[in-house]
This record gives C-alpha cells, sequence and structure tokens, in this order.
C-alpha cells in the first residue's frame, strides 16, 4: 500500500488492533451472515462483530457454531443463498476446515474469511507463521496478505469486490499476521460507510441464489464425464482473478487514497538483490533495505500481497534484473525443494530467460521474532550470493538455534 | 389432522427416473416427505453424502424440482443452518421475496447423523434454527457398501461387523438417536416408517409447524444392505414396527412422550429378522442366545416407552 496524494474527503482516524479492524470492515461491508468460532487471536474478530449484531449497529444473522467445520459450512451455504458472509479463524480451526474449503471454492461462493495466522501444532502455539494459510494454497481460494493494520482493514473490502465479480466468484482469505498485528493498537483510516456500499453495492452476492421459484442443484455428483471441466473453470476463474484484482485495487484507491498492487516494492530501480516477503515481516525488511541501501548496498524488497493467484508474470518481469531474489518463507514444506514461496518464484522464472539466483529463508516458525538484525543478515545472504554467483544452501533457517 | 390419500398433494419435487435400487427405503419416503406440504409452502433441501445424494445428482441430471444443497457428509445440519440463516436475513433486508413459505429441511443417512454428522447436528438443534432435519435411516453406510455405523443393530451382519466365529456380527446395540435428539429440548422428535406412510406425514407436518427444530428418524429398509427381496420393503418396515423392534412414538420439547402406534400383541423379533440375510445367523440354534438378547431389548425398551408415555401424559 501506498498513499496517493489526490483530493479525498476527510478521512476518520482511529486506533484499532488488526482483528478489531478487521471486524469494523466486515461492518462497513453490511455482511448478511456471519459465522465463526473462537480460536487465538483471531478471537477479537468474532467477539467484535457478535457485539455489532448485539448492539444492532449490523443487521445480520450471527451463527455461533459449534466448530469451524461447520462455520464454513454454515457461511458457504449461505453464500449459495446469496447472502454477504463473513467468517474467521486460525491455525487449528483452518486445518479442521480443510475438508470444506475446496467445496467452498469448487461452488464458487464468494465467501470472505480472515484468517489470523498461527503455527499448527505440534507442539501447540498460538504464534504466528504462516503454516495453517500456505497449507491451504491449493484450495482454490485467492489469498491476500496485509503488513499492518490498516492494510488488514482495506483488504476486507476489496476482497469482497474480487469474490463477487462475475468472471472471479472465488473464496478469498485475508490473512493477517497473529499477534504482530492482530493484537496490536495502530492508526487507521476508515473509509466513509457510504464509500464502502458504493464500492460494494447491496445485492445478492451469488448469481444464481437458491430460491424455490428457480430451483437448482448444488453440490451434486459428478465423475469420469464431467469433474474435470469443472475443476478447469475453476483454473480459467483464477485466471480471471489475474485481471480482476488490480481493477479492484484501482477503484478502492478512488475512494480511500491508498494504492494497492499484487505486491509493494521498493528500491527495485536499481537493485542486485531483492527479498520478496509476504505479512508484517515486510515492515521489518523494508526498514533494514533503507539502512543498508543509505550503506551504500543495492538491495530491494518486495511484499507480496496477492500470493493466490500467484502474480507470476507481474513478478518476473520486476524481479528479472536482480542478480539475486530471496524468497523468505514463514512455513515448511516438509520434504520439498523448499519452502512454498520459493518454489513458486523460482518455477516461475524456469523458462524466462534472465533468472536471478534465487535463495530460500526460512524464519519466524512459531512466531519466532524477526530481528533486525536477522534482517540485516538476510540482505547480507542476497549480497554474498550476488558476489560468489552461487547459493551456498538450498534452504537457509535465520533465527533458530544452532 | 387426519391425513387422506385423496388430499395429499400430487406435486413430485423428488422427480422419478432417479438410479436408486428398486425397493429403496429411502427413496419412498422422501417421496413421501413433501406430501406433507401445503399448497403455500415449498422447501429447501440439504443433504448430506450418501445414497440419497449420490442417486439424486448424477451430473448433468437432477431429479429435484426444488433446490437442493450438498456440502458434505457431516454438515448437513450446518449447512441447513446456513440456508436457514441467510433466508431469514435476507428476507429481513428486503432481499429475499417468496410467494410460498419455504421450508428448510435436512437429510442424513444414518451414518450421516448417527456418526459423523452428530456434532453438527447438535450444534444445529442447540442453536434452535427452524429447520426439520430427517434422519432415513438404512441401518449401516450403505454408500460405501454396506459397513457398520452406530445406527446398525446389535448382531446384525455389515462387511465390518462380519458374522465371525468369535464375533457373530455387530456387537454393539443402536444409539437412541431420537433420545440424543430429545434431550436438546426441540419442539418436536419422533420416530416414523415408511409403511405407517399416514403417520409419517402428520409427523412431517407437526414438525413444520414446529417452533424452532425439530427431527424425524424414520427407519428405512435397504434391500441390498439387508439382503431382502425388493418387493418386501414396506413389509419388511411394518414388521420392524409390529414386533416393536422399532416403535413408532413422538417426543415434544424433549418432554411429552406419546406412542403413535400402540403394539399390544408385538409378533416375535424373529419374524422380522428371517426375513433378512443380514440376520440369516441368527436362525442357527447356537445364536439362539443373541435372539434372546435382542428380544430382551426390545421389550424393555418399549415397555420404558410406554411408562414414559403414562409418566408425562399430563405435561
Ligand atoms: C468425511 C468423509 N468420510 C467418508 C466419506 C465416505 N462416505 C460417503 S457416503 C458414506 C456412507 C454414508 O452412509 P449413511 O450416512 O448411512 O448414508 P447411506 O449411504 O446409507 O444412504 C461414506 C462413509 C465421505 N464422503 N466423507
Amino acid at each position: 500500500m501506498t498513499v496517493s496524494s489526490g483530493e479525498l474527503k476527510k478521512a476518520r482516524i482511529v486506533g484499532l488492533t488488526g482483528d478489531e479492524a478487521v471486524a469494523q470492515a466486515v461492518k462497513q461491508c453490511d455482511v448478511d451472515v456471519i459465522s465463526a468460532y473462537p480460536i487465538t487471536p483471531q478471537t477479537i474478530i468474532v467477539e467484535r462483530l457478535s457485539e455489532f449484531v448485539a448492539n444492532g449497529e449490523l443487521d445480520a444473522e450471527f451463527v455461533p457454531v459449534e466448530s469451524e467445520h461447520s462455520a464454513l459450512s454454515v457461511v458457504t451455504a449461505s453464500a449459495l443463498t446469496g447472502a454477504r458472509v463473513f467468517t474467521a479463524t486460525s491455525s487449528q480451526g483452518l486445518a479442521l476446515m480443510y475438508e470444506i474449503l475446496y467445496i467452498t471454492s469448487a461452488l464458487r461462493t464468494p465467501v470472505v474469511m480472515a484468517i489470523v495466522n498461527r503455527a499448527l501444532s505440534a507442539p501447540i502455539n498460538i504464534h504466528c507463521d504462516h503454516s495453517d494459510t500456505l497449507g491451504a494454497r491449493d484450495s482454490g481460494w485467492i489469498q491476500l496478505y496485509g503488513e499492518n493494520v490498516q492494510e488488514a482493514y482495506d483488504l476486507i473490502f476489496q476482497a469482497y469486490k474480487i469474490a463477487e465479480n462475475r468472471n472471479v466468484l472465488l473464496p478469498v482469505m485475508v490473512c493477517l499476521d497473529g499477534f504482530t498485528l492482530s493484537h496490536t493498537l495502530e492508526r487507521v483510516e476508515l473509509i466513509d460507510d457510504q464509500d464502502a456500499l458504493s464500492y460494494l453495492p447491496k445485492k445478492l452476492c451469488y448469481p444464481f441464489p437458491i430460491n424455490p421459484e428457480r430451483p437448482a442443484t448444488y453440490g451434486p455428483l459428478a465423475l469420469t464425464d464431467f469433474y474435470f471441466e469443472f475443476k478447469v473453470q475453476q483454473a480459467e476463474a483464477m485466471r480471471q482473478a489475474l485481471s480482476v484484482i488490480p481493477q479492484a485495487m484501482r477503484e478502492y484507491e478512488k475512494i480511500s487514497g491508498r494504492h494497492y498492487y499484487f505486491f509493494d516494492a521498493y528500491g527495485l530501480e536499481d537493485a542486485d538483490v531483492a527479498v520478496v516477503c509476504l505479512g508484517s515481516a515486510s515492515g521489518t525488511m523494508r526498514y533494514i533495505a533503507r539502512e543498508l541501501r543509505k550503506e551504500g548496498h543495492k538491495v530491494a524488497l518486495v511484499k507480496l500481497t496477492v500470493y493466490r493467484p500467484f502474480p507470476t508474470e507481474e513478478l518476473v518481469s520486476a524481479l528479472e534484473d536482480m542478480k539475486v531474489v530471496i524468497a523468505m518463507d514463514r512455513s515448511l514444506s516438509f520434504g520439498a525443494v523448499g519452502g512454498p514461496l520459493f518454489e513458486d518464484l523460482r518455477s516461475a522464472f524456469y523458462d524466462h530467460e534472465k533468472r536471478p539466483l534465487i535463495g530460500c529463508i526460512v524464519y519466524g516458525l512459531g512466531g519466532r521474532d524477526l530481528t533486525p538484525s536477522d534482517a540485516r543478515s538476510i540482505f547480507k545472504y542476497g549480497l554474498e550470493i550476488a558476489k560468489t554467483g552461487m547459493v551456498p544452501e538450498r534452504v537457509k533457517f535465520v533465527g533458530v538455534r544452532e | 389432522m387426519s391425513i387422506a390419500l385423496k388430499n395429499l398433494p400430487r406435486e413430485e419435487p423428488f422427480a422419478p427416473g432417479h438410479s436408486a435400487c428398486q425397493g429403496c427405503g429411502p427413496a419412498i419416503v422422501l417421496r413421501m416427505t413433501f406430501k406433507a406440504l401445503r399448497p403455500d409452502e415449498t422447501a429447501v433441501v440439504a443433504f448430506a453424502t450418501g445414497c440419497m445424494e449420490v442417486v439424486s445428482t448424477i451430473y448433468p441430471f437432477t431429479a429435484w424440482r426444488i433446490p437442493f444443497v450438498h456440502l458434505a457428509f457431516e454438515n448437513v445440519a450446518a449447512a441447513a443452518s446456513g440456508i436457514e440463516s441467510a433466508l431469514r436475513a435476507l428476507e429481513r433486508k428486503g432481499l429475499f421475496k417468496s410467494k410460498k413459505k419455504v421450508h428448510v429441511i435436512a437429510f442424513g443417512g444414518d451414518g450421516g447423523t448417527f456418526d459423523i454428522g452428530l456434532q453438527a447436528l447438535s450444534g444445529a438443534l442447540e442453536r434452535g434454527h427452524k429447520f426439520l432435519y430427517i434422519c432415513y435411516d438404512n441401518e449401516a453406510y450403505m454408500n460405501t457398501g454396506i459397513q457398520r455405523s452406530g445406527a446398525t443393530p446389535f448382531a446384525a451382519w455389515t462387511t465390518t461387523s462380519p458374522v465371525g466365529s468369535k464375533i457373530p456380527g455387530k456387537p454393539q446395540f443402536k444409539k437412541n438417536l431420537v433420545g440424543i435428539a430429545a434431550a436438546h429440548e426441540i419442539p418436536y422428535a419422533a420416530t416414523a416408517s415408511p409403511a405407517f406412510w399416514a403417520d409419517y406425514i402428520r409427523k412431517v407436518r407437526r414438525a413444520l409447524d414446529a417452533d424452532g427444530p425439530a427431527l424425524i428418524h424414520v427407519l428405512c429398509p435397504c434391500p441390498l444392505g439387508w439382503r431382502f427381496d425388493p418387493s418386501m420393503t414396506i413389509d419388511v418396515a411394518r414388521l420392524a414396527v409390529e414386533t416393536r423392534f422399532f416403535p413408532l412414538y413422538e417426543i415434544e420439547n424433549g418432554r411429552k412422550y406419546r406412542i403413535t402406534f400402540k403394539v399390544p400383541r408385538p409378533k416375535p423379533i424373529m419374524e422380522y429378522l428371517k426375513l433378512q440375510g443380514r440376520y440369516r445367523h441368527l436362525t442357527r440354534p447356537e445364536y439362539s442366545d443373541l435372539v434372546k438378547r435382542l428380544q430382551e431389548a426390545v421389550d424393555s425398551f418399549y415397555h420404558w416407552l410406554e411408562h414414559m408415555e403414562k409418566a408425562t401424559s399430563d405435561l
């Protein structure tokens, strides 16, 4: 996100935690059905939303289910009925939803779900890493990652805009880092309620909603003769999302003055080494990049906002002139070549003529802090690769005991 | 309320042409269900994964003339909760209007209800959604090929409760589903049978009129899984009631019990068992002990029901 300079209505400025900001945005989207189950660090989102409903500030059905599996089932069925819906979870909750994730996307329901990223058990741990959402990267959901509380807030509106687009009709996860964002109070500029609803006009959000006057069968059995075609249509919708997303972001800029894109780049113009990461680590990484640039090192930071669909071409053309690209993974893919972000990036460059050397850093598992000196060592690692022309380790762990 | 054949609606929301087996008990029950609708009413149905979902919606065909939703196996009660909540919100907010009153009816097999779907069902009943849950109980996981469930009766053969030399059929007894539902103190819970069609339709009617969740547990003979001739479905269903093996009763508000078809002179359960291949081993003398235990359980439950009916008659 960058701030544009144009004339805008005076925004209301408030102090909110990430969870509160998400709840505030969901309220302004005038959702019809909310269903969720508590899990740290997501809980405050649902608490706030149930307060909004209880106080009559939001006219919605709040369905306090007995599990996340049911939460996603409820909102998926509500979305088929035409309702604008919301749910939120973290970690184990997302893992419990796993079966339904694929059904939500295959039924093309525009469900929006906030995920407050948290490590997966065992050992049980409530702090941030991205193992939960990256494990769901193949489930047919669009995934957006916020760097700060403002972004978490803004991305909710954009998520509905993208999800409800007739050429997309896919569910969207808005991911924010557990505690670092969910429980941290930051300055947030709210958009105007009227602007929110002109950006997201209120209507039935599913094109063929359940209606006994126009009966249809949702969720049939399709075997060898038709299943494949359904899946190819989903792949096509993901492809369409690549053009719908920037358009939704541009329209959002008009009402908010904040500019979004697939990713946010700092220092790419003249850099040799670029680091790519997701979520709140970007703040620390950008700060250190600035310091290093002052010291004369040609480093850059790319914060990826849209992870699914992976903006392959856009990233390749943004990064093709780098000598080195370092992917920062906050999750592990056990037994794989490297972390998920690394694998996506490296494979994106495979058939491109200009190919930077690509390294993989795994950091921050289970909420392990990414310190400024860790950040510095990551850039230094990239600069070293640029100098030697070789990647010494396929996967390098940063911030872990030796 | 009296149910007369000539007054039943002619509409068939569950259309013929589906691919259920001959003599399929659940298919008969599905069709009968909608005979309880008044002309100014319609329904949205939600299904758990299982035989009935599979046989009625093989893409690009569907047997449904009303909206049908299937998400997964264990979550039909949650799916129904979602539809019901959405209809309520959208109607209130002026985004949905219907000329007819729309009921939400969820269907689950015994596996999808007694076992894997019990949690979602309990949640939905506790939350008090206005919907009807119908468990079509064919006493095993039929869609995957006759595996035992929490609804499979004692001593019955299934592919995962085989009749072995050490363990002769299912060692455990069937769960009391209606008791579980009634423990949620929902307005209405009942058992039913396709052999007693007027009783079933009356119960569906009462359930639809209830102010809150309702559950009907229908015993649905399965010729393939129970091993009997497809022409015998209704006879088998009737014998289950006439032997008191499957009593017909209803419970209001989790409190008031009423037996809706009294069986003063029950036939011995063997009359019912001997029609079905899944109990064939029980006709052998070495298993007479199992039959005795089964008979005792049947007698004791019916006896308890009579007590409950009497004890709660003035509620
Ligand atoms: C989570 C999950 N586990 C297992 C299955 C496989 N499965 C599909 S249908 C079924 C049995 C259904 O049995 P029941 O609910 O009794 O209905 P019936 O097939 O007898 O109508 C099973 C085990 C599944 N679809 N989903």
